[in-house]
C-alpha cells in the first residue's frame, strides 16, 4: 500500500479520529483556561488523573459514564487547585501547573499502585465499545469513520460544538473573552474576575480528564503508568497553533491524529530502511513546529499570565 | 441652582500600608450638577472615586444616593455591581475595555445575565444608536475595540454608562488624552446631559477647564478636604492656592542662544503597527542648549520616536546622528554611550527593576565602569557610597539605597531615575512625559532639572501631553499627529490644538 | 474584614522559614497517604529515617542520589531566575550522558587525567547545546520555551532509544539496550571505599558554591538578574538581553548536562535508557524549594534525596508503594508555592470605622 492507499483508506482516517480523541479534549481544555487568561499546565497531570480515576471508578463498578463523570470531577478538582492559586493568591502559572501536574500524577500513582499491587498485566475493565448507529454507521466511507466511533469520540465532536457556541453566542462567552484580554473591563462592569478565571479553569481541567479517560477506557482498558506519554503538552502546542479558536481546534487535533495514524502504518511500509525512532519522534517534532510558526498570533489573550487583584489599580 | 442632593459621600477614608491616600473627605452632589473634583497628582481623587465605585473598600465612611423619591438610602460599599445597581456610572482614567471585542459586546458586558442562552444583540444594538444620536457620542460599533481611536475608545467608555441608564456619571481626567478641540466638544456633550438630569462628577488636575466647565468644586489637597466653591464665584488664584497650599517654585525658562546640533535625523523611517507608530522620512534636528518640545496626545507616533532615541527600536531607513557621528547600531547601551540620557514614559515597566535595590538601580545603566566593577565582579562599597551620595544630592526618600526600588513613591523613582541620567552629565536627554503623575512639588523639581541641563548646554527631548508645560519649558515646539511631525510657528493653544488633531491649515 | 497588603519586604527569617516549613508540612502531610495505604503512620516514618540515616552507607546513599539533584536544581534555579523556564533539564541530563557515553567508552584512550576533563566537557556542551536550541527559538520566534523544552524531553529519550539499540550499543552487552561501559580511567574516582558515592558529588558542590558567588557578586550575575526580573527595563538600561539569555540557557544545560556525566561516569558506568527517574523534574522543585538560591540547591537536594532514599527504603520494609516520595515532593513544591505568597503578603483585620469622628 503506497501513501495515497493509506490516505484514501476508511481504517486510516477513522484511527485518526480515534488518536484525536484524547487531543480534541484536552485541546479545547486548555483553551477554554487560557482564553480567560490562566494557563495550565497542569494538563498532563489532569490526563494522567483522569485516567486512572475513570478507571478505577468502573473497575469499582461505577458504570462506564459513572467512570467519565468521576474523572471529570477529577479534573475540576485539580482545576480548582490550580485556580486557587493562580487566581485569587496570583502566583506563578507556571509553577503551579507545573505543580498540578507532579501532585495529580503522583497521586493518581500512588492510589493505583497502593489499590492494586503489582501483577505481571495490569487489571482490565470492559471499554466504551464502538457505536452502531442504525442507517449512519453503514454509509460507505463515512459510516465507519465518523459513526462508529465510541461514545466518548461523540462527546467529544459534541464539546467542540457546545465550546464555540458558548464563546460566540452567550453572554458568558463575552465575558471570558473579556476576562482574557482586560480583567479591569470585567470588573468595571461589576463582574466578578476571580469566579470566572477559576470556573473556567474548572471546567477546562474537566475536560482535560475527559481526554484521559478516553485512554483507559475507550483507547485501551487498562491503566498503564507513563500512558499519557506527553499528550498534555502536545495539547498545550495545539492551543497556539489553533489560534484559541474550537474549530481550528478540532482541525489540529485531527491532522495531529492522522499524522499519528500515518506513521503507524509507514513504519511497517518502510520496515528497516528508516529507524523506527523517527516515527514515534514526529508528533513531537511536529508539535514543536506547529508551536514556532503559530506563536506570533494576533489573537494571544492579552491577559494571558497576568495575575490580576481586586482593589489595586 | 441645583436644589437636590443625589449623593453624600460622608467621612470617607482608605489608607494603603502606611500611605493615607484619603483621610476623612465629604463631598456632595446635586441632579443635573457638574462638579469637579480638584486637586492635584496624588491628591486622592481617583482613590476615592473608586470608592464611591465600588472599586475599594473604604476604611471609615460611608455613602448615601438618593433615590427618585429623594430618600436618601445607603450604598453597599465595595462592590461595582451596587454602584451600578444604584445608578452610578465611571468612565476610568486608564480604559476598561476588552480590545479582542468590538463596542457592542463591550458596552452589553455586564448588563446581562451570564446564562448559557443565546444573546440579545440586535436588540442591544438598536438601543446603543439610539443612545449616540441623543447623545452626540458616537462611536464605530462593529470593530474591535483594539482598532479604534483613543477618542472613539472614550465614548466607547461614556456609553458603556449610559448604556446602563446611568443617574451619576464621573469622569476620571476625561481630557487627558483628547486635543483642547475634543475637550471642548466633550464638555458640550456633557452639558446637555446635565441638563437633561444627569449629575456628573469630573476629575481633573488642570483648573483652566475646571472653572470654564463646573458648576462647582471641590478641592483635595494630601487625601483630605482642602476647600469647595461655587464656580461662578472662584478665581484661578483662589483655587490654586486651595490645591497646593503653599507657592509652588515657578522656573522660568531664560532665553538662551543654542548650539551646535545634538541629534539629528535624516530621512529617518520605522514600521510599526499603525501608522501612529511608526516614522515616515523624518528629519528633525535637536541643537545643544534647547529643549523641543513634542506636543501631541499620547499615541499618536510619539512612542516610536521615544523609541529610536532611546535606543530600543532600529531604524528601517535613514540616519540617526549624534554630534554630527552617524549611529551605525541603534542599542541602548550605544545610546548611552553616546551620552544620551533617557527618562522613560512607564517608570515601573522601562525605568526600574523594581525588585532590586535603590543602589543597583542607580548604576544598572553603567555596569561596565571601572568604578562599579573589577574583574567582571561588583564593587559592592563603591556602589553602595555611590548610591548613597546620589539619593542625597537628588533627594530621593525611601527606606534607604539598599532597600528594594518599588517601595518608593512614584515622585522618588522619577528622582531616583533623573539621579541616575543627570549625574552621567548627559549631551541629550529624552524626558518622556517626566511629570506625569507627580505632583506638584515633584513636577517643579523635574522643570527645575531640565532647565538646569539646558544651561549647562545640553540638549533636551520633551515629549509631554501636558500642553502647558510644552508651552513653559520649550525653546521649540513640534507638534506630532498620526506619525507626522509638524513644526509649531505660534504658541496659541487652539491653533496648536488644530495640529495635534491633525486640522491645521 | 481581612485585607490582603503587600509587605516591605520579606525578611531572611520567612526566606529561610517557608522552604524549611514546606518541606515539614509536606513531610507530616504524607501521613494521609500512609494511612490509605494501611501502614503504621509512626513505624513508617521511623523506617524512613533510618533509610538515610541508619548506617554509614544509608547516609552515603543519599549524598550520591542527592549529586544528580544538585545538578538538575542549579540548572533549574539559574535559568528561572533569568526567567527562562527550562523544564528540559531531562532531556539535557540524558544528552550529557550519551556524550559521555559517545566520547567516554573508547572513541579516546587516552589517561584519565585527560580523559575526564573531556568527558565532562563534552557532557556540558551536549547538555548547553540542548537548552539553547529552545531558548533561541523563544528569542527568534517567541516559543514558549516550557512547552518546547518539554517536547524536547521526549524527542531526546526517543533519540536515546535509538542510539542505545544502533550507533551506542555494547556489542558484549548480550543484546540488552545499554551502551559499553565507560573506561576505567574515565570513571569519576569514589569518594568513599565500599560506597558509591563518588566526585560527582564535589563538582556538584562547587559548582553551586561558584554559581552562588556569581549570581551575586559578578556582572553577569546582576544581569540576568535584572533580565529575570524585569526584561524591559534591563534592555532599557543597556544590558544586551538576548546575549543573557542565550548564556543562562547555555549553562542551565551545561549543568544538567553534567547530571548526566555524573550518573554514567561515575555512578553506574554505562548508559540505559533508565538512568534518570525523572531527575530532572525533580531538580525543578529542588530549586523552587530552595527559593532559587544556588546555595539553597545544596540543602534543598539533600532533603529531596533523603525523603527519595528515605521512602525507597520504607516502602521495601512497608510494602507502600514509593511513589510517596512524589508525593512529598509535588506537596513540598505547592507548600513552597502557597509559602511564598505569605512570605510576600499579610493579612490586616481592617475594622471598620462606623462612626465618624
Amino acid at each position: 500500500m503506497d501513501i495515497l492507499q493509506i490516505l484514501l483508506s476508511e481504517s486510516f482516517w477513522s484511527a485518526s479520529i480515534r488518536i484525536a480523541t484524547p487531543l480534541i479534549f484536552g485541546v479545547l481544555g486548555a483553551l477554554i483556561c487560557e482564553k480567560s487568561g490562566v494557563l495550565n499546565l497542569g494538563i498532563e497531570g489532569i490526563f494522567v488523573a483522569g485516567a486512572m480515576v475513570g478507571w478505577m471508578a468502573v473497575w469499582l463498578g461505577a458504570g462506564l459514564w459513572g467512570g467519565v463523570l468521576a474523572a471529570a470531577l477529577a479534573g475540576a478538582f485539580f482545576g480548582f487547585l490550580h485556580g486557587i492559586l493562580t487566581v485569587p493568591l496570583g502566583l506563578s502559572q507556571h509553577v503551579s501547573g507545573l505543580g498540578i501536574t507532579l501532585f495529580a500524577t503522583s497521586v493518581s500513582y500512588f492510589s493505583y499502585r497502593t489499590a492494586l499491587p503489582t501483577v505481571s498485566s495490569p487489571p482490565r475493565i470492559t471499554p466504551f465499545r464502538p457505536l452502531d448507529i442504525p442507517i449512519l454507521s453503514d454509509l460507505p466511507f463515512i459510516g465507519p469513520i465518523l459513526f462508529q466511533q465510541t461514545a466518548l469520540t461523540f462527546l467529544a465532536l459534541f464539546c467542540v460544538a457546545v465550546v464555540w457556541y458558548i464563546f460566540n453566542k452567550t453572554a458568558l462567552g463575552v465575558a471570558l473573552k473579556a476576562v482574557g484580554d482586560n480583567p479591569n473591563s470585567v470588573d468595571a462592569q461589576g463582574l466578578s474576575v476571580y469566579s470566572l478565571r477559576i470556573g473556567a479553569v474548572m471546567a477546562g481541567s474537566a475536560l482535560m480528564a475527559l481526554g484521559g479517560a478516553f485512554l483507559t477506557m475507550s483507547a485501551f482498558d487498562a491503566f498503564f503508568f507513563g500512558m499519557v506519554n506527553g499528550r498534555g503538552w502536545i495539547c498545550i502546542a495545539l492551543v497556539i497553533f489553533a489560534s484559541w479558536r474550537p474549530g481550528k481546534a478540532l482541525l489540529g487535533a485531527v491532522l495531529f491524529g492522522a499524522f499519528d495514524a500515518l506513521q503507524v502504518r509507514l513504519q511497517t511500509e518502510v520496515g528497516a530502511s528508516v529507524p523506527s525512532q523517527v516515527f514515534l519522534a514526529a508528533p513531537y517534532v511536529l508539535s514543536i513546529f506547529a508551536l514556532v510558526i503559530a506563536a506570533r498570533s494576533a489573537d494571544y489573550p492579552r491577559a494571558l499570565l497576568t495575575p490580576w487583584f481586586k482593589g489595586q489599580r | 441652582m441645583h436644589p437636590d442632593k443625589i449623593l453624600a459621600l460622608k467621612g470617607l477614608s482608605k489608607t494603603f500600608g502606611t500611605i493615607a491616600a484619603n483621610c476623612d473627605v465629604d463631598l456632595d452632589l446635586h441632579r443635573g450638577e457638574i462638579l469637579a473634583l480638584l486637586g492635584e497628582n496624588g491628591a486622592g481623587k481617583t482613590t476615592l472615586m473608586n470608592m464611591l465605585f465600588g472599586h475599594y473598600m473604604p476604611d471609615a465612611g460611608q455613602i448615601e444616593v438618593a433615590d427618585a423619591n429623594q430618600r436618601f438610602l445607603p450604598l453597599t460599599l465595595g462592590h461595582p455591581q451596587a454602584a451600578i445597581a444604584a445608578g452610578i456610572g465611571m468612565v476610568h482614567q486608564h480604559f476598561t475595555l476588552a480590545e479582542n471585542l468590538d463596542a457592542v459586546d463591550n458596552i452589553m458586558l455586564g448588563a446581562e445575565r451570564l446564562t448559557l442562552l443565546p444573546r440579545k444583540r440586535v436588540a442591544a444594538e438598536k438601543k446603543i444608536r439610539a443612545i449616540m444620536a441623543e447623545s452626540g457620542l458616537t462611536a464605530p460599533l462593529d470593530v474591535a475595540v483594539g482598532k479604534l481611536t483613543v477618542g472613539e475608545r472614550q465614548r466607547v467608555e461614556i456609553l458603556k454608562a449610559l448604556y446602563r441608564d446611568v443617574k451619576i456619571l464621573v469622569l476620571d481626567e476625561p481630557t487627558a488624552v483628547l486635543t483642547p478641540q475634543e475637550a471642548d466638544t466633550l464638555f458640550e456633550n456633557i452639558r446637555a446631559m446635565a441638563q437633561n438630569g444627569l449629575s456628573v462628577i469630573f476629575i481633573s488636575h488642570k483648573l483652566r477647564e475646571v472653572l470654564a466647565f463646573s458648576h462647582r468644586i471641590t478641592v483635595l489637597r494630601h487625601g483630605k478636604n482642602a476647600g469647595e466653591i461655587k464656580t461662578d464665584q472662584a478665581d484661578e488664584q483662589q483655587i490654586a492656592r486651595l490645591m497646593v497650599g503653599a507657592e509652588t517654585p515657578s522656573h522660568t525658562r531664560e532665553t538662551q542662544a543654542n548650539g551646535p546640533a545634538i541629534l539629528r535625523f535624516k530621512g529617518v523611517s520605522v514600521q510599526g503597527r499603525a501608522r501612529r507608530d511608526s516614522l515616515q522620512n523624518v528629519d528633525l534636528t535637536v541643537f545643544s542648549g534647547e529643549i523641543l518640545g513634542i506636543a501631541g496626545v499620547s499615541g499618536n507616533g510619539q512612542t516610536a520616536l521615544a523609541g529610536v532615541i532611546s535606543g530600543m527600536l532600529s531604524v528601517e531607513s535613514g540616519e540617526v546622528l549624534i554630534e554630527d557621528q552617524p549611529l551605525l547600531d541603534i542599542t541602548p547601551a550605544a545610546m548611552i554611550s553616546r551620552g544620551v540620557g533617557r527618562i522613560p514614559e512607564d517608570r515601573h515597566r522601562d525605568g526600574i527593576v523594581g525588585s532590586m535595590s535603590v543602589a543597583e538601580n542607580m548604576v544598572i545603566e553603567q555596569l561596565d565602569d571601572p568604578t562599579i566593577q573589577q574583574n567582571g565582579l561588583l564593587r559592592r562599597d563603591a556602589i553602595r557610597d555611590y548610591a548613597e551620595t546620589l539619593s542625597s544630592e537628588y533627594d530621593v526618600r525611601g527606606p534607604g539605597a539598599q532597600a528594594s526600588a518599588r517601595l518608593l513613591s512614584g515622585g522618588n523613582i522619577q528622582k531616583l531615575i533623573l539621579a541616575r541620567v543627570f549625574d552621567r552629565s548627559p549631551k541629550l536627554i529624552l524626558a518622556n512625559q517626566p511629570t506625569r503623575g507627580l505632583d506638584m512639588g515633584a513636577a517643579s523639581e523635574v522643570a527645575r532639572r531640565l532647565l538646569e541641563a539646558r544651561g549647562r548646554g545640553a540638549g533636551i527631548v520633551l515629549i509631554s501631553e501636558d500642553l502647558d508645560e510644552i508651552l513653559k519649558l520649550s525653546d521649540r515646539i513640534l507638534v506630532v499627529h498620526d506619525g507626522a511631525f509638524s513644526t509649531a510657528k505660534t504658541r496659541d493653544r487652539a491653533q496648536l490644538g488644530l495640529m495635534m488633531a491633525g486640522q491645521a491649515a | 474584614m481581612i485585607r490582603i497588603e503587600a509587605r516591605d519586604s520579606a525578611s531572611s527569617f520567612m526566606k529561610l522559614g517557608i522552604p524549611v516549613l514546606s518541606a515539614c508540612v509536606a513531610l507530616l502531610l504524607a501521613a494521609i497517604p500512609l494511612m490509605f495505604a494501611g501502614a503504621p503512620v509512626g513505624a513508617s516514618y521511623v523506617q524512613m529515617f533510618m533509610g538515610v540515616f541508619g548506617s554509614k552507607f544509608a547516609f552515603s546513599e543519599m549524598l550520591t542520589r542527592a549529586t544528580p539533584l544538585i545538578f538538575t536544581g542549579l540548572a533549574a534555579a539559574l535559568a528561572f531566575r533569568a526567567k527562562l523556564w527550562n523544564i528540559g533539564a531531562e532531556g539535557q541530563l540524558y544528552l550529557g550522558a550519551l556524550a559521555a557515553a559517545a566520547i567516554g567508552t573508547g572513541v579516546l584512550d587516552i589517561s584519565g587525567l585527560l580523559l575526564i576533563p573531556v568527558i565532562i566537557l563534552c557532557g556540558c556542551a551536549a547538555g548547553a547545546f540542548g537548552m539553547a536550541v529552545p531558548a533561541a527559538l523563544k528569542i527568534r520566534f517567541g516559543a514558549d520555551e516550557v512547552v518546547t523544552t518539554l517536547l524536547l524531553n521526549f524527542i531526546i529519550l526517543i533519540f536515546l532509544q535509538y542510539m542505545l539499540e544502533g550507533p551506542l550499543k555494547d556489542p558484549m552487552g548480550l543484546g540488552w539496550p545499554q551502551t559499553a561501559p565507560i573506561l576505567d580511567q574515565g570513571m569519576l574516582p569514589p569518594l568513599m571505599e565500599r560506597m558509591r558515592i563518588h566526585y560527582g558529588f564535589v563538582i556538584a558542590l562547587i559548582c553551586a558554591a561558584v554559581a552562588q558567588f556569581m549570581l551575586l557578586r559578578s556582572v553577569w550575575g546582576f544581569k540576568l538578574r535584572a533580565v529575570g526580573e524585569n526584561r524591559n527595563a534591563a534592555g532599557h538600561a543597556g544590558i544586551p538581553v538576548n546575549r543573557s539569555l542565550l548564556t543562562a540557557a547555555a549553562i542551565s544545560g551545561a549543568l544538567a548536562g553534567l547530571a548526566g556525566v555524573s550518573e554514567v561516569a561515575g555512578l553506574k558506568g554505562y548508559l540505559t535508557a533508565d538512568l534518570s527517574p525523572g531527575f530532572g523534574y525533580t531538580g525543578i522543585v529542588v530549586a523552587m524549594l530552595a527559593g532559587l538560591s544556588p546555595g539553597g540547591v545544596v540543602v534543598s537536594a539533600l532533603f529531596i534525596a533523603s525523603v527519595f532514599v528515605g521512602a525507597d527504603s520504607m516502602s521495601r520494609a512497608m510494602g507502600v508503594s514509593s511513589y510517596l516520595a512524589d508525593l512529598v515532593v509535588a506537596t513540598a513544591l505547592l507548600c513552597v508555592l502557597v509559602g511564598g505568597f505569605v512570605a510576600r503578603y499579610r493579612f490586616v483585620r481592617v475594622r471598620r470605622q462606623l462612626e465618624r469622628r
